[in-house]
């Protein structure tokens, strides 16, 4: 059969049939087919009331209004995240009490059967507690955001969003929808890249890709929040602390956004160049949210996804810092050797060995972060939790010599480095292209790294440490 | 069900698709604008009997699910909710090509009560590529509660298939959807879509195109559409169907090799 040339040819005589229109002749097929619904329609469609009241349209012209749209965003954006981290921190406590009660029956068990130290070390302390950590720490909020995230979806808010943000994107020369995207992206990267389907143009899909990591996922937020609280809020009364706290995380937020648009722009400018393409959005009406299945939905399509990836990430981790921590070259743990040895540079971007350390070792999944370097700072072997916030400032503060420089470079840089393995995994299995994926890993840690060395340099020049 | 050239053509297209259980069950396949309750209409349908993945190729999400009426199992595949399907995203080219290709035995456009005019593109272009089409107006609850009113029985006549009201968020009218779905499948009810017409100078080159569609690829596809696609300049088809059809060849001589062996 030779149809294939054929069906080519054909399309050739049909150009010749229609000749010259054929320039105008998509616009008419169009217009018959609109015309005939239209018709239809009025045909079928009868109202039984004449002053119908539009609710939706009126509540649609105050969520996108220019004056009230962005504050009604951040409000909402503002008590979700705050719902998030206030709820997920006592499951996060509960969770991490069972996960640890387990690993110390573990522990008896592996003392019970004489098993090798080394043994015991490496799959309890270390892959056992990774993924006890890591399921502690994120299961919570996951649980919590998507299901809010998905409400909201549900109601018909989020194209709102979407149409609010969208100048702003499309001035960066992005899509509309990277507005959604990135929004995603606060709850978890990889969820957020995988979204990023929904932006049918190949360069504009990229470019939601390659910056949605500077937007703080959950496993970022702890790391955030507990500097936040720290740093900010450290000498003034509590009450007033957890407000300032709760700002300090709102500028920070707002900061990524604005990162978020300035390297969509610099991208759209320089790599990816193109004229940023239309698309219809359209505001559906209101509807009431279905709550049975938002969480039957978002349980298993989000959270359980994700939560897998980074287990699976997560366990050979938290084996290899075990090793690195109860291994010794010459006097010092392998694991103290290479902070040492990192620590020349990460002094110019403000931080110090450790902090780089654990944010390299962290890379698996952004939540082991902290926990690494609390567990370096102590060298008690494996990763502890520490029991309140005076602790930490008590062991930050006081035995590493932090000042409020570190804890803002470490903030900035937890915003801006390499995205996690799994978002980086998730990115080559969208893209399929090692290139990107690499360039999607460079981007966010060089523009931390530039920013961290600018504001230390500023700092120490004015004499502000 | 013997080994007729429908048959196992109809089947190896499908499997191209990833469609599960190709062959043995009826494929219905369900379509949409985005925000019309699709997904709600496909959940009520499916229940958790469903799974999701990739459609082969794209990275646009799909899914399948099934369920039974009269004794009979179901494959139900929801398309990507899409405006039309000219091809313009990803998205609509699935769509298109699901249809087309994969010859479901029946497709369910699901419109939206509340602005059926906007909806109805959908379904008129779809009933230009398949005749076994039947229309679901969801959200007809909404529209109640807007004070609407819609006249189903003018609306199934305008259209020329079966018109089911629904508010698949309530059960509403499921079980009726389910009748008219097993009626169109099983051919017991033979839907004559009314079709759009166009425009005299396109309607001529039609008439002129067509015979030559029709002495090319036969009548697998339905030719007035590949005249129309192809009177619109529709690479994107053009490159579909070479494309299909060769697998489909291939497949076909490999399943004649394997015989002979």
């Amino acid at each position: 059969m030779n149809s294939e040339a054929a069906v080519g040819n054909l399309l050739e005589e049909a150009k010749t049939i229609i000749g010259d229109q054929q320039a105008g002749i998509r616009d008419g097929i169009v217009k018959s087919i609109y015309d005939t619904s239209e018709n239809i329609t009025k045909d079928v469609v009868s109202y039984t009331s004449a002053n119908r009241v539009d609710w939706d349209r009126k509540i649609d012209n105050i969520i996108t209004s220019p004056v009230w749209g962005f504050p009604i965003m951040f409000g909402i954006l503002a008590v979700i995240f705050w719902v998030t981290i206030a709820g997920a921190n006592y499951p996060s406590e509960f969770l991490a009490a069972q996960f640890f009660w387990v690993q110390d029956r573990l522990t008896e068990l592996f003392w019970a059967l004489n098993a090798p130290d080394w043994l015991h070390g490496f799959l309890v302390l270390g892959v056992y507690s990774a993924l006890a950590w890591v399921v502690s720490v994120m299961l919570p909020p996951m649980a919590i955001f998507f299901p809010l995230f998905t409400l909201l979806e549900d109601a018909g808010y989020l194209p709102r969003v979407a149409f609010n943000l969208d100048r702003f994107f499309k001035k960066a020369g992005a899509h509309g929808k990277q507005a959604l995207t990135m929004s995603m992206g606060f709850g978890c990267n990889a969820a957020g890249v995988i979204a990023c389907r929904i932006i049918e143009s190949p360069r504009e899909r990229l470019i939601a890709t390659l910056t949605n990591n500077f937007v703080p996922c959950n496993g970022r937020f702890p790391t955030i929040i507990a500097l936040a609280s720290l740093f900010i809020a450290g000498s003034v009364s509590v009450t007033i602390a957890s407000a300032i706290a709760t700002l300090g995380v709102a500028v920070i937020v707002v900061f990524g956004i604005a990162v978020t648009l300035f390297v969509s722009w610099l991208l759209s400018r320089t790599l990816l160049k193109g004229e940023p393409s239309s698309f219809t959005l359209e505001l559906p009406p209101y509807r009431k949210p279905q709550v049975g299945q938002v969480l039957v939905r978002s349980v298993i399509d989000r959270t359980i996804f994700v939560l897998s990836r980074a287990l699976v990430i997560a366990a050979p981790a938290g084996g290899l810092i075990w090793i690195m921590a109860n291994n010794t070259v010459g006097d010092t743990t392998i694991l103290a050797a290479a902070a040492n040895w990192l620590h020349p540079f990460a002094g110019l971007m403000g931080l110090d060995g450790y902090i780089l350390m654990a944010f390299i070792l962290g890379f698996p999944a952004n939540e082991i972060v902290f926990p690494i370097l609390i567990m370096s700072y102590v060298s008690g072997g494996t990763m502890v939790q520490m029991e309140s916030l005076a602790d930490l400032r008590h062991l930050l503060i006081d035995q590493h010599g932090w000042t409020w420089l570190t804890g803002l470079s470490t903030v900035i840089f937890a915003l801006c480095h390499w995205p996690c393995g799994t978002t980086l995994f998730t990115i080559q299995r969208e893209q399929k292209n090692w290139r990107w994926t690499l360039l999607a890993a460079i981007l966010p840690a060089g523009i931390g790294i530039i920013i961290c060395i600018t504001i230390t340099a500023l700092a120490r020049a004015l004499n502000l440490v | 069900m013997g080994l007729t050239y429908q048959s196992t053509g109809r089947s190896t297209t499908r499997e191209i698709f990833n469609v599960h259980n190709a062959g043995s069950e009826l494929v219905i396949a369900l379509a949409g604008n985005p925000n019309t309750g699709k997904s709600t209409v496909f959940n009520a349908l499916t229940g958790l009997r469903q799974h999701t993945g990739n459609w082969p190729g794209k990275t646009v999400l799909r899914a399948e699910g099934s369920f039974i009426h009269g004794g009979r199992r179901y494959t139900l595949i929801d398309l990507p909710g899409t405006y039309s399907l000219h091809a313009n995203s990803v998205e609509e080219e699935v769509a298109r090509d699901f249809l087309c290709f994969a010859k479901p035995d029946a497709t369910v456009v699901v419109v939206d009560g509340t602005c059926l005019e906007r909806n109805l593109n959908l379904a008129l272009q779809v009933m230009e590529i398949t005749d076994n089409v039947i229309v679901c107006v969801n959200l007809i609850d909404e529209a109640r509660r807007k004070k609407m009113h819609i006249n189903i029985n003018k609306l199934s006549n305008a259209l020329g298939v079966p018109v089911v009201p629904t508010a698949a968020r309530g059960g509403e009218g499921l079980s009726e959807l389910m009748a008219a779905i097993s009626d169109v499948a099983l051919g017991r009810v033979m839907p004559k879509p009314v079709l759009v017409r166009y425009s005299d100078a396109v309607e001529k080159a039609i008439a002129q195109v067509e015979p030559k569609v029709r002495e090319i690829i036969g009548a697998h596809i339905n030719t007035r559409w590949v005249a129309l696609r192809l009177i619109d300049g529709d690479t994107k088809l053009v490159q579909a169907i070479q494309r299909y059809y060769n697998d489909q060849e291939s497949k076909q001589a490999e399943a004649a090799l394997e015989v002979l062996a």
